[in-house]
Parts: structure tokens; C-alpha cells; sequence
């Protein structure tokens, strides 16, 4: 690229500021929205006249926030490790073996990408109220892995035809086990991309909310966006505006903690599974 | 087997049964079709068994009716369910909505995904800033973000009704579809931007400088080459934009819960399931939606060609 003249670097930085701005706008809202106090919230301004920490102190000690928060992360971890781990044995499969049968199983698992939920929740609600599945951990673990396979099957195949595969073979000639020659040669040069993988599941799982709300009936398996529709006002006649903006902050930290130390990788898992020639 | 039938002649040896059923595979190539075999087995039945065996259980409960409030009067009815869906204005105007916020927010967020590409692939500067900062709508939880909208659009509350006049979008169908759509593009902006991103570091740089050489305007390059070029990329991304506001469900939910004529055709299927708990007409929808993805998907993979994710770099 050329030097920038002077006009140009003006442009380029207004097209920036533009773009933080409106990315940035809506969730500074809530951040706003969070501190302000239950009495403040019938006051339009943007930033809150008085700022509080009550509405975090008040979510932060209630069951009714806490414990979807712990469903949260439990379930999507749980869910995370299994699809990572079944996705990367597929994954492996796609990227190194010749087997019959390989564009069908990529053809099913962009099926399943493509599937729209709701066509799910009717007849999963049915069968996992049978199963006694319904209102617990596993009942919602189970479609998250179903679900998080696709995306981790792509993601990861893509990112394993990268990897030189040849330096096994050098390994083993040079006297290292097959076991030896993975943990300390594949798996290394593996792991970044499982990282990824592992980071766009966790937050397909952390975002879902009509699985969420279909499939859980308590807070002892209620993930935290499900959750905080159950939140009370201080009376009836209390929208609880405060509690639920602090809970969206709260459930958006580790998103923006996720994204601040692993934006590169994130961006190179979103688009290496979509787009390739 | 030949090991138990009378050998006739010394070549009915198992090894050479076992060549003859697979004339053509090294022992080799047979232990690696076995190792691939169970490395993808359990993903391929954990997929199956969530999406497969609930649409079969789906497609059976939609020709019953079956409501959980009287379940003793549950009983085959065949198409009744279909036909009481596909001649219900609810079903046709939810379908018009979730169409209309489909088809606006899609090519909204394709023009500014293409932006602001552009401007994560041209700038030179404070490149990672930009990018941590548009990676934010893509991550938050879209229940979150949609919580944030409310509120910015409740009159005497948020600074947005504030600044049109303390208006009231949310209760008007057509305001209130236009908030929806507004947060869906907020929300599905950066990834369209950095799928087209990663479509636009494909073009190469020396045919854009050839093309200036030539005298050829921003525009013309634009048009010309960039996007020719970009066109299985856009493609991918539409599709994969489409089918997804297509499934539109939590916005809807919590701006205006399908009030005032806002339902998409997710809302409208859970609330038949959740609120009348009619789980036969909630499955006939289900299956409908099933139905309209695939066209919306066929639509694109044989209409516009576009390569399916995936497959076109497996085929090679």
C-alpha cells in the first residue's frame, strides 16, 4: 500500500472511529444502564447521573442469578470438551485419511449447521421429558455438543490440513514412539487450533437462549440468559432494568476478555471453516 | 465364507475371499477406511441422534394432535394440523415478518460487512483496535444486546426513544420491525465483515494495481474486480446469513416478544409449544421451517451456485 496523504489518513481514521463507535455504543448503554440507581432508571441521558454498584451487589448475592451463572459455565464447558474432542477425532479423520463416505459427513454436519433450531425444540422437549432429561444439565449438554460439532468439525479440519504432517514421520525415523512422535510433535502444533475451536463453541454454547429456556423449568439447570427473565423489580411495579443490565454485563465479560487476548485466533477459526477457494 | 464352504481348489484361501469382495484395497487402505470409521462414528451419531431422530419424531407428532392439556384425545389426524397451520393468517404473517426482517437485515449487513472489510483490510493503523472492537456484536450474547435495545427504545428510558421524541417504536408493528432488524444488523455486521474480509485477501493486490495503472476509477475496480472475484465468498456468507435470520427467535423475544404483529415463524412455533402446548401444531411448524431452510438453501446452492462450506476444498 501506497503512503497515506494526509486526506486519506483522516478518512481512514474517521472509517475507524465509525466503526468503534457503533460497535462499542449499545454495549456502553448497558454498562451505563448497570450503575444507575433503581430511581435513575426514568432519566433518558446516556451516563448515569449518579453511579452505583448496587445493581451488581444486589445479582451477585441472589440464587436466582448465581446459580445459572455456575448452569452457565458448567454446561458450556462440559459441552465444549466433549464436541472439541469429537470433533478433532472427525476432524482428523477428514484431514489425513481417504475414506468413503467424506463428503457426506461434511454434507451432514452443514446440514446440521444450517438446521434451525426451533425445528428441534418441539419433539426434543417431547423426548427429553421421557427421558427425564428435561430441567437438567445433560438436557441441554446434549443438543450443545449435537449442535457445536459442525462448527468444530470445520474449524478444526481446516486448521489440521495446516499442520505438517510430515514431521511425524521425521520424528519416528529419528527413533520416537507413535506416542511420542504426537504428544510431542502433532500436539503441539495441534493445540492452537483446538484453542480456537474450543472458544467459538464455548460461545455458541454461552449465547444460546431458546434451547435455554425450552428445555429448563428451574434455576438448577437454567443457564444465565434464560435466567434473567426471571428477574423481580424491587415491587410488582418495578421493571428490574438495573439487575438485568448488570447481568448482561456480567455474562459479556468473558466475552470481552475471549476476544481481547484471542482475536487473531478467533478471527482465523471464523473464517477458515467458511470460506475456502 | 469360503472358510467354511469345501475347498474346491487351493486358491479358496481367505486372503484371496478377502481380496476378491475388495479387489482394489491394500490392507493399508482398509485399516485406514476402519480407523476413519471410528474416529467419525461417535460425532456422526451424537449429530444423528439430535437432529435426525427428533425431525422422524417431529414429522410423526405433526400428523397427530396431541395438546399436553388433553392428552387423552391425542390421535392420528394425517394433514389436518398442515392445513389448519397453512390457512391461519398467524402462520402467513409471521412468515411475512421473519421474510421482510430476513431479506432487510441480510442485505443491509452485506453493503456494511463489505465496508467494513474494506476498512479492516485497507487501514493501516490502530488495524487490532478496530477488529477487538467490531468482534464485540458478534460475541455478546444476542439476549444481552437485546435487553439493551429494549430499554434504549422504551419511552422516558433510553436514549434513543429520547432522541426521537420520546417515541414508542416497540409498539407499532412497522417501528417496531425496524428496531429488530436495526439489532440484527448490529449484531451480525462484524461476522459477515470478517467472513468478506477473509474473501477480500484472496483478490490479488497486483491486478488492483494493474487496473489503476489503466486509469480505472475506485468504483470500476471495485465492481470490476473485487467483487467478481469475491463472489464465491459472498455467496458462502449470504447463505450462511440467510438460513440464520431465517431462524430469528431471541431478538423477537425479548424486544416485543411477537406482539403487534412482530412474531417470526420461530416465535410462533414456540409459543404454540410452550403457550397452547399443542405440541402437534408446534411440530407442524417445526417441520414447515424445516421445510422453507431447505428451500432457502437449495435455493442458493443450485439457483446462485454457491459452493456448499467445505466441499469445494475437499473435492480438490
Amino acid at each position: 500500500m501506497a503512503v497515506l496523504t494526509p486526506r486519506q489518513r483522516t478518512g481512514w481514521a474517521t472509517a475507524n472511529f465509525v466503526v468503534i463507535a457503533l460497535a462499542l455504543i449499545p454495549v456502553l448503554w448497558l454498562v451505563s444502564l448497570s450503575f444507575k440507581t433503581p430511581g435513575a432508571v426514568l432519566d433518558p441521558s446516556f451516563w448515569p447521573a449518579q453511579w452505583t454498584w448496587g445493581n451488581y451487589s444486589g445479582i451477585l448475592t441472589s440464587a436466582q442469578f448465581l446459580r445459572p451463572l455456575v448452569n452457565s459455565i458448567g454446561i458450556g464447558v462440559i459441552a465444549t470438551l466433549i464436541a472439541v474432542t469429537l470433533a478433532s477425532m472427525a476432524a482428523y479423520a477428514i484431514a489425513r485419511l481417504r475414506f468413503p463416505g467424506k463428503s457426506v459427513l461434511i454434507g451432514l454436519a452443514l446440514l446440521i449447521a444450517m438446521f434451525p433450531l426451533i425445528a428441534l425444540v418441539t419433539p426434543m422437549f417431547t423426548i427429553e421429558r421421557y427421558l427425564g432429561l428435561f430441567n437438567t444439565w445433560f438436557g441441554l449438554i446434549i443438543p450443545y455438543v449435537a449442535f457445536g460439532l459442525p462448527l468444530g468439525i470445520y474449524t478444526l479440519s481446516a486448521f489440521f490440513r495446516e499442520i505438517p504432517w510430515e514431521l511425524e514421520k521425521a520424528a519416528k525415523m529419528d527413533g520416537a514412539t507413535p506416542f511420542q512422535a504426537f504428544t510431542k510433535v502433532i500436539a503441539p502444533l495441534a493445540a492452537p487450533g483446538m484453542v480456537t475451536t474450543a472458544i467459538l463453541v464455548f460461545l455458541a454454547c454461552w449465547n444460546d437462549f431458546l434451547l435455554a429456556i425450552s428445555f429448563t423449568s428451574t434455576i438448577s439447570s437454567r443457564t444465565a440468559p434464560a435466567a434473567m427473565e426471571y428477574f423481580s423489580g424491587g415491587s410488582v411495579f418495578t421493571v428490574p432494568t438495573g439487575p438485568i443490565s448488570a447481568a448482561a454485563v456480567v455474562i459479556t465479560i468473558p466475552i470481552i476478555i475471549f476476544v481481547l487476548f484471542f482475536q487473531r485466533r478467533i478471527v482465523a477459526g471464523l473464517t477458515s471453516g467458511a470460506v475456502k477457494g | 465364507m469360503s472358510t467354511t464352504t469345501p475347498a474346491v481348489g487351493t486358491e479358496a484361501t481367505p486372503a484371496h475371499a478377502a481380496k476378491k469382495r475388495k479387489p482394489q484395497l491394500s490392507e493399508g487402505a482398509r485399516a485406514e477406511r476402519r480407523l476413519a470409521f471410528w474416529l467419525c462414528a461417535p460425532a456422526v451419531l451424537v449429530m444423528i441422534a439430535v437432529t435426525a431422530y427428533p425431525l422422524i419424531y417431529a414429522i410423526i407428532l405433526s400428523l397427530e394432535r396431541y395438546n399436553l392439556e388433553l392428552p387423552a384425545e391425542t390421535k392420528f389426524i394425517g394433514l389436518a394440523n398442515y392445513a389448519a397451520v397453512l390457512s391461519s393468517p398467524f402462520w402467513w404473517q409471521s412468515l411475512e415478518v421473519t421474510v421482510i426482517i430476513t431479506v432487510f437485515s441480510v442485505s443491509i449487513t452485506l453493503v456494511l460487512g463489505m465496508l467494513l472489510a474494506e476498512v479492516l483490510h485497507r487501514t493501516v493503523f490502530f488495524r487490532g483496535g478496530v477488529r477487538t472492537a467490531s468482534l464485540i456484536p458478534y460475541g455478546i450474547v444476542t439476549v444481552a444486546a437485546s435487553y439493551g435495545w429494549q430499554y434504549a427504545w422504551t419511552p422516558s428510558q433510553g436514549y434513543l426513544s429520547a432522541a426521537f421524541n420520546n417515541s414508542a417504536p416497540l409498539t407499532s408493528q412497522a417501528q417496531a420491525i425496524a428496531v429488530i432488524i436495526v439489532a440484527e444488523i448490529w449484531k451480525t455486521t462484524p461476522f459477515m465483515g470478517l467472513l468478506l474480509l477473509a474473501g477480500l485477501s484472496l483478490v490479488p493486490e497486483d491486478l488492483q494495481k494493474a487496473a489503476k495503472v489503466d486509469g480505472a476509477t475506485g468504483w470500476q475496480r471495485f465492481t470490476k474486480i473485487t467483487l467478481p472475484l469475491m463472489k464465491p465468498a459472498i455467496l458462502v456468507a449470504l447463505l450462511f446469513r440467510a438460513l440464520d435470520s431465517f431462524r430469528i427467535f431471541d431478538n423477537i423475544f425479548i424486544l416485543t416478544s411477537g406482539n403487534n404483529g412482530t412474531a417470526s415463524v420461530s416465535t410462533l412455533g414456540y409459543d404454540n409449544l410452550f403457550n397452547a402446548l399443542n405440541l402437534g401444531i408446534g411440530s407442524t411448524i417445526s417441520i414447515l421451517i424445516f421445510i422453507c431452510v431447505a428451500i432457502i438453501a437449495v435455493v442458493f446452492i443450485l439457483g446462485f451456485g454457491t459452493a456448499a462450506p467445505g466441499t469445494d476444498s475437499e473435492m480438490r
